[in-house]
């Protein structure tokens, strides 16, 4: 079974901070890590592999030193990796970006399942994934929380519900995004530590995974960022005073006048 | 303090740290408190590839020292002393199989320990044979191709747990410990029994009983090295193991200081965190000190034993008898800093203090160490 993980590396969100001038995250001086939804798509891909056989093949779109999250996931048990990266590519949004990861995916040949973390923690819009499956024409199922069955053609998994789960069935090949409910991510092994230090991940330009120009980076986005701002720290509630059932009271007023407006 | 540590043992050493902030750290109390033994953390440890670090590349470990070994059991006691103990407990029962087994021993015994699967122990503790280890009186008879053991082992670490038993029985009761012998005894074998788990008072996650022998057959193929070598075995296990105590020692110790010295900066007296105080400062100084000389001296005596050196008997006795006090010492001031939270059980380092205090004891006590010593130092001046 060939399986592919997309994973991205995020700065390390327990210490993010955004300049209030410029509205954008301060960068400088932190951590970068694989978007820990991510480190969920490549256990389980790990897992994968050691229940069916087959090899996993790590990608990532980002800038040359998104090159140590492939090595950390090699680390992890995955086999190849591949870093696409090109100055062509900057300004991506989750269209371009996934046009992109499609190209090279399409690249990397045969395979059966595409995971995917449910979102990255920085951008949190979980639409790269989705997007992936639409560019290159394959069934998608977003928020699997458990692969019940899998064979050469299909899989039943749960998808994860607001309340419940939903058990879906889907031929292969297909992508799935995958929330933090499917498993406990392993720790590395010394062996692992030691291949990922030799490891050589491929590393693709646009022109080697035959992307179209007009569709990549800032060019090929079709979204554009009208305003970024930080909102307004919310006021203090209003406390009630006095006798229970005059408070209840008071209250009710209170909510109609809200809800009449 | 930098160790100059290669490449590999950073990255053995980065691991086990990890494993042990990531996964025991958050345990360790409960161990403590029920006395399980923490097969789930064997696991992680297994996986990680960390019970082959000493272990040569030809029987599927590493290829590291006891230098590896040290740096592992160190992190782990960081967190716990006592889980740190079913790995270094299983270095003490390999010990004996990698220094004087056979080709064909080690090639049937040490890729299931370096893999983590299978567990071992040491068997030499006898209720009348402690510090006297010369007198034990667990007998080997030979019978055609096999030998028949009788007698009881006492206070064996990862008894019931582990599956391979490093045993040091009388095969000649005539000459004495000279008539002592070595053998490898699988758990399940017919004859073998585990005695009940002992109470202990620290070191509470580590499995601690007896190993019962009755008319015991173990094939004479699991004889190490020879006949009367038992004792030598014996002796020369515990020599390449006591710096594996001494970094389990330095462990603890650094793992409570660590706690003394966050609390005494969140801990605020008379106005002011108590770190501000030259009262806590010297005792953090002294503690940061101790453990550092600990350390390092552990650390000497282990690239020691890695280089092939014949005999580092006295150094390996100095190391662990130094760490084994400071943990002492250390572990005590750390409850002293912590005041009366320290006394209490929802805080960390009272467990640190009562861990700490087998290190004085078990293979060897701290005053067995200073007989060693002495007597190896007298020795050297008579050759003068």
């Amino acid at each position: 079974m060939n399986i592919i993980v997309c994973i991205k590396q995020v700065p390390n969100t327990t210490d993010v901070r955004i300049d209030p001038t410029t509205n954008t995250l301060i960068r400088e001086g932190v951590e970068s890590v694989i978007n820990p939804f991510d480190a969920y798509a490549i256990e389980e891909a790990v897992r994968l592999k050691e229940r069916c056989g087959g090899k996993v093949t790590v990608i990532t779109m980002g800038p040359p030193q998104a090159e140590t999250a492939l090595r950390e996931a090699i680390s992890l048990g995955c086999d190849e990796a591949v870093l696409v990266s090109d100055r062509k590519f900057a300004g991506s949004d989750t269209w371009a970006t996934s046009y992109t990861l499609s190209a090279a995916i399409k690249k990397i040949g045969a395979f059966d399942i595409i995971l995917c973390g449910k979102q990255a923690s920085d951008g949190d819009t979980a639409q790269v994934g989705p997007g992936i499956s639409a560019h290159l024409d394959i069934p998608q199922v977003t928020y699997v929380k458990k692969i019940i069955e899998i064979s050469e053609k299909t899989a039943k998994v749960e998808r994860m519900m607001e309340e419940g789960y939903d058990v879906v069935e889907t031929p292969l090949p297909c992508l799935f995004t995958v929330v933090k409910e499917i498993n406990t991510p392993r720790l590395p092994s010394i062996r692992g530590l030691m291949k990922a230090k030799s490891a050589k991940p491929l590393k693709w330009t646009a022109e080697d995974i035959g992307a179209v120009p007009g569709l990549l980076g800032l060019d090929g986005s079709p979204t554009r960022v009208v305003k970024i701002f930080t909102p307004a720290p919310r006021k203090g509630g209003e406390m009630l005073k006095g006798d229970t059932s005059d408070i209840s009271k008071e209250l009710v007023e209170l909510l109609k006048d809200i809800v009449t407006g | 303090m930098d160790h100059f540590l290669t490449e590999q043992q950073t990255m053995i050493r980065d691991l086990a740290r990890q494993i042990a902030d990531e996964k025991i750290k958050p345990v360790a109390a409960h161990y403590d408190e029920t006395e399980e033994f923490a097969w789930p953390i064997m696991k992680i440890l297994a996986d990680s590839d960390l019970f082959g670090v000493y272990i040569p590349e030809q029987y599927g470990g590493l290829g590291g020292g006891i230098m590896d070994m040290c740096l592992v059991t160190e992190e782990l006691s960081r967190a716990c002393g006592g889980i740190a103990l079913g790995y270094a407990g299983t270095g003490l029962g390999t010990l004996p199989i990698l220094l004087h087994g056979s080709e064909e021993q080690k090639k049937r015994f040490l890729p299931d320990i370096a893999k983590g699967k299978r567990l071992a122990a040491f068997c030499l503790t006898e209720a009348e044979a402690g510090s006297d280890a010369g007198s034990i009186k667990t007998t080997a008879r030979k019978e055609g191709d096999k030998y028949i053991l009788n007698g009881t082992k006492q206070w064996i670490t990862n008894a019931g747990e582990a599956e391979i038993y490093t045993v040091i029985a009388l095969t000649d009761k005539a000459k004495g410990i000279r008539g002592a012998s070595a053998f490898v005894v699988e758990k399940g074998t017919k004859g073998m029994e585990f005695g009940k788990k002992e109470k202990k008072m620290g070191i509470r996650a580590s499995a601690t009983r007896e190993v019962i022998f009755t008319d015991c057959e173990v094939p004479a193929a699991n004889l190490l090295s020879k006949e009367g070598m038992g004792f030598i075995i014996a002796m020369k296990t515990l020599d390449t193991s006591r710096p594996g105590v001494a970094a389990q020692a330095v462990g603890i110790a650094q793992g409570a200081l660590d706690h003394a010295l966050a609390y005494s900066r969140t801990r605020v007296q008379f106005g002011q965190p108590i770190s501000s105080f030259q009262a806590i400062q010297h005792m953090l100084a002294d503690m940061g000190t101790q453990v550092e000389a600990a350390r390092t001296l552990a650390y000497a005596v282990a690239r020691m034993a890695d280089s092939g050196a014949k005999s580092f008997s006295k150094e390996s006795a100095m190391a662990k008898l130094f760490a084994g006090d400071v943990a002492m010492k250390v572990t005590t001031d750390a409850v002293q800093i912590f005041g009366g939270y320290g006394y209490m059980r929802e805080y960390p380092v009272e467990k640190f203090m009562r861990d700490a205090k087998i290190t004085q004891i078990y293979e060897g006590t701290a005053q067995i160490q200073r007989n060693v010593i002495a007597g190896h130092m007298i020795k050297e001046s008579l050759k003068k």
